[in-house]
């Protein structure tokens, strides 16, 4: 390998599903240690993309190089070497936790005696020791989570591919989670991420790309992307539903970089968001409700894309 | 390399059937007892009694349990290639979760198929004690009955698991099993010779692989086998055995590798 540092390399990698384009000619790479993430709604392209990282989707066209390989010629030897949590749980309910890493070690070729001093030391850190012994079926959302995050260690792979990994958990169980993969990224894995959530992004992600529609929109740090597609503060209005048209227009002369009108609340873009709510009062307007923020990764959507990420 | 993938896949379902498989071998020794007793020896008398000209002058439990043999692997093929599979992509997902190690779709498709060889000659060896028992063995060729059974499962075996791997509902195997296995099951020589069909439903039976598996056990099991016959049977069986694995390689690729 010319640059043993360079993970993954994609250059206009592109997936088709008959006349659909899922995957439309993206490029990106991935260093050694860092968290990447792809960030975007819902069929945008980022699990399509994830599957052909992971080589059990072959690619409909671009170039692909993982670890230094073509996943269309060595995606054995490729997927040996990562570890993947799939969006929806494919954890086998009636084998117990033990049982699911103890398989799952098999399919990696590994020795009982390795599995099972993997598993100890794994499962510790999911915090499911408890729990070893047990089926999977009634283990909580979070749990079977937790334990799809060991089970794809079980290999000690190089590269670590999540797709969505907290979607469908309650906040609390996300946190666990988060917190599990924070240790990761601190212990220097190498994390690919796959997510709808702003928060999550940028809470993980060293780098990310923001996908819309099959497409690279943006690429940078969190930071850089605020700091490119936003403001460092947003004054959030909310009208009373009638009044909200008008106040609109009014608003329209605000010393605001900014403003957009969203079903529910304005936005105003502005580096200084008191002084904002301070002119907009001075033209007699009175919102229900006001608030200033930080800018996010949402606001850098909503500018690249001019939708939201959640809907 | 390839073998090896298999082969871990295969020890998956080894592993997997440490639950379960009390049930299982109590069914696998259970039917035979059951089937040999009721239509061998209850039956049998009443059709020994009228003379067994039609059946080649054998007793018809002799006549019976060749067939019965051949019939059984159909049908342990049948429930190793359905449910099990089709739970795996549909329900479970862990041929999802498997595919995301070094193990490519045909190699989880391999491994079940040697799983299934597994559970096949484990099934026809309990039958083939059992027709012992019940001395329904009338030659020493009767032991190369247990390759022959075998391998008529796998012409069911590996045909159905394609099958399972493009179906989307699980009532197809209902509806396989009521259009496709009962009626072969009865009316493939396994209970009467086909000569007792109309002349044009005969044709219908030649082309069956069960009457090749039925016939094949019988006649090893008679000692009537001849070398020419035997081998058309065994052709026959294993061309459709490898339509099979072909039409399986594509089916599981196309399935899991979207």
């Amino acid at each position: 390998m010319a640059e043993p540092d360079i993970l993954i390399r994609a250059r206009g990698l592109t997936k088709v599903f008959g006349e659909f384009i899922a995957v439309d000619g993206i490029d990106f790479e991935l260093s050694q240690g860092e968290v990447f993430g792809f960030l975007g709604p819902n069929g945008a392209g980022k699990s399509s993309t994830m599957r052909m990282i992971g080589c059990v989707s072959p690619r409909s066209g671009g170039e692909l190089t993982i670890l230094g390989l073509d996943p269309d010629r060595h995606g054995p030897a490729i997927r040996a070497r990562l570890g993947v949590v799939p969006q929806e749980d494919t954890l086998d309910v009636e084998l117990t936790v033990r049982e699911n890493l103890l398989i799952y070690g098999r399919y990696f070729g590994l020795r009982r005696d390795v599995i099972r001093e993997r598993t100890a030391k794994l499962l510790d850190f999911v915090q499911l020791t408890e729990r070893a012994d047990d089926e999977v079926e009634p283990l909580s959302g979070g749990m079977k989570r937790r334990l799809t995050i060991a089970r794809s260690l079980i290999s000690e792979p190089d590269i670590l591919l999540l797709d969505e990994p907290t979607t469908g958990l309650d906040p609390q169980a996300r946190h666990v989670v988060w917190d599990r993969l924070y240790r990761l990224k601190q212990q220097g894995v190498t994390l690919v991420l796959t997510t709808h959530y702003m928060d999550e992004a940028e809470q993980l992600c060293d780098r990310l790309v923001v996908m819309d529609r099959g497409k690279i929109a943006a690429e940078g740090s969190p930071r850089q992307l605020i700091e490119t597609y936003s403001t460092p503060e947003v004054l959030e209005l909310r009208f009373a539903l009638e009044e909200q048209e008008q106040a609109a227009d009014k608003l329209a002369d605000v010393a605001a970089e900014r403003i957009e009108v969203l079903a529910d609340r304005i936005l105003l873009y502005t580096a200084d968001g008191d002084a904002a709510l301070d002119s907009v009062r001075a033209r007699g307007l009175e919102p229900v409700t006001s608030l200033v923020r930080r800018s996010t990764l949402e606001d850098v959507f909503l500018r690249l894309t001019g939708r939201r990420l959640e809907d | 390399m390839a073998q090896t993938l298999a082969i871990r896949q295969f020890r998956f379902w080894l592993t997997n059937y440490r639950r379960t498989w009390r049930g299982s071998i109590y069914s696998s020794v259970l039917n035979p007892f059951l089937y040999l007793g009721a239509m061998g020896l209850g039956l049998g008398t009443l059709i020994d009694r009228h003379g067994t000209s039609s059946l080649g002058g054998v007793s018809y439990l002799a006549f019976l349990a060749p067939g019965l043999l051949a019939a059984a692997a159909m049908q342990t093929a049948m429930g190793e290639s359905t449910y099990p599979v089709y739970g795996s992509v549909k329900w479970l997902k862990t041929y999802q979760a498997a595919i995301s190690s070094p193990l490519r779709p045909a190699d989880l498709f391999h491994g079940h198929l040697l799983w299934t060889t597994l559970r096949l000659t484990m099934n026809s060896a309990i039958f083939l004690v059992v027709m012992a028992v019940f001395g329904a063995a009338a030659s020493p060729w009767v032991i190369v009955c247990l390759p022959a059974a075998v391998l008529t499962g796998l012409a069911f075996a590996a045909p159905i698991e394609a099958y399972a791997m493009i179906c989307t509902k699980d009532t197809s195997f209902a509806m396989l099993f009521r259009f496709g296995i009962i009626p072969l099951f009865l009316f493939s020589g396994t209970f009467f010779p086909i000569s007792q069909l109309p002349v044009y439903v005969r044709p219908l039976a030649y082309v069956t692989p069960l009457w090749h598996g039925v016939a094949l056990c019988r006649s090893l099991s008679l000692g009537t086998a001849q070398l020419g016959t035997s081998a058309g049977h065994v052709g026959y069986l294993a061309a459709v055995t490898a339509l099979g694995i072909y039409a399986g390689n594509r089916a599981y690729r196309r399935r899991l590798y979207a």
